[in-house]
């Protein structure tokens, strides 16, 4: 089995079971650079367990998953580690900012982690805080700032390091509309200028309507509405 | 939509010619499809029937002549009555949506399939709107997401509708 021509990051035939419960059973996904797919389907059907997957933090127990030409589980523990600080970046439902760090050391902490100088990476940091619309908060904490703020913040994070890939987990489960779809319009501008895959899990279609395709994940298999058709 | 009371509305703030009426309704209802002139003139006539029009003055020059239309206290009364009726829920959708599932489950077909065929075709359309919004201004925010939410809506409704006749359809079985 080969990934499709032209993916970044693609899956074949991936099984995952929790104890009796099969949270993956064959499922596929392919993205190319640029793209950003919806991952769509019902509560508990796997959705999260497959982007896990394809972003190394949990390993399958079958199938390949193929990140730029190489094989991710042939690659050691700390490499993996390594591939998801470098090239990867993530946002979650709830920000998951740390909370004593003010709103900047939080942006700038991937490129810290990554060896980065404090002034280089703030510099870096407060050029995505302004393109996320949030630079006046950079003094503030995260408690002391609006959810749909703290997502932003959030975004500008996992964007700081300028990803290959984007794994987003239900970016706007926590906002209401306007500021879910502000995240959404910022997020998707900001991968579109640099090109980064977006792998966008949500249950809501006018969250989804920012992708360019759905997958839809149901009991564990995959279905690529766009292939399927 | 109603064209004929549009256009009324549109003569309340004072006469206008055919060709400047359908601009005006082009320029802030016709992000869809704008007016042909001919549904214009057609409209017209039939308001100047109904005594809700009258021909304020014509402009006759090189081209074909042109009539310029006031509203009157009748076609005035006509718009506050269309403004002050709710519009109909219309349920013709749903209906459609739900016959195919209740169809595909009687047939023992997947349900999750016409699920999945009608999100993907939903979301198509979304995706247009999603992007007209993104670079229209305000008007064409607000109509796209009026547009939005209601696609959404059918989504929703039809993901629990297929959830809940499973369910029933387990049910029965047993
Ligand atoms: N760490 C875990 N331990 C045990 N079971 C798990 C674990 N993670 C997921 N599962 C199970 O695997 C299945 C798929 O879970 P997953 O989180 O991928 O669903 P999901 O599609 O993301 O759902 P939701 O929309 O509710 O977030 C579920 O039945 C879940 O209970
Ligand atoms: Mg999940």
């Amino acid at each position: 089995m080969t990934p499709p021509a032209g993916s970044l990051l693609s899956a074949e035939q991936l099984r995952k079971a929790y104890g009796p419960t099969a949270a993956l059973d064959g499922a596929e996904f392919s993205i190319h650079p640029g793209e950003v797919v919806a991952v769509m389907g019902p509560s508990g059907s796997g959705k999260s367990t497959l982007l896990h997957c394809l972003a190394g933090i949990v390993t399958p127990d079958s199938g390949t998953i193929t990140y730029n030409g190489h094989e991710l589980s042939a690659m050691s523990d700390s490499q993996r580690s390594a591939l998801r600080r470098s090239d990867f970046g993530f946002v979650f439902q709830f920000g998951q900012l740390v909370p004593e760090l003010t709103c900047v050391e939080n942006v700038a902490l991937p490129l810290r982690l990554n060896g980065g100088s404090r002034k280089e990476a703030e510099r870096a940091a407060l050029t995505w805080m302004e393109r996320l619309e949030v630079d006046d908060l950079r003094k503030k904490r995260p408690s002391e700032v609006s959810g749909g703020q703290g997502q932003r913040v959030a975004v500008a994070r996992s964007l700081v390091t300028n990803p290959r890939v984007l794994f987003a987990d239900e970016p706007t489960g926590a906002l209401d509309s306007l500021n879910g779809e502000r995240v959404m319009e910022l997020l998707t501008d900001a991968a579109r200028s640099t090109n980064a895959a977006v792998v966008l899990v949500t249950h809501e279609a006018r969250v989804a309507a920012y992708s360019d395709r759905e997958v839809v994940v149901r009991d564990g298999k995959s279905r690529d509405m766009e292939r399927a058709v | 939509m109603s064209i004929g009371h549009t256009l009324l509305g549109l003569l309340e703030s004072g006469p206008r010619h055919g060709y400047d009426l359908k601009r005006a309704f082009d320029e802030k209802f016709g992000h869809d499809r704008p007016l042909h002139y001919g549904q214009v003139y057609s409209t017209m006539s039939r308001l100047l029937k109904n005594g809700l029009v009258v021909v304020d003055g014509v402009e006759t020059g090189g081209g074909p002549e042109r009539k310029r239309y006031a509203i009157t206290d009748d076609g005035i009364t006509d718009v506050q009555r269309w403004l002050a009726t709710p519009e109909k829920p219309e349920p013709y959708l749903q209906s459609t949506l739900y016959t195919k599932v209740v169809l595909a489950l009687l047939t023992h077909r997947d349900a999750a399939d016409v699920l999945d065929t009608q999100r993907s075709e939903h979301l198509r359309s979304m995706r247009i709107l999603t992007d007209r919004k993104r670079k229209g201004d305000l008007a064409d925010q607000l109509i796209c997401d009026h547009a939005l939410f209601h696609l959404e809506a059918d989504l929703r409704w039809l993901e629990l509708t297929a959830a809940r006749l499973d369910k029933l359809r387990e049910a029965v079985a047993r």
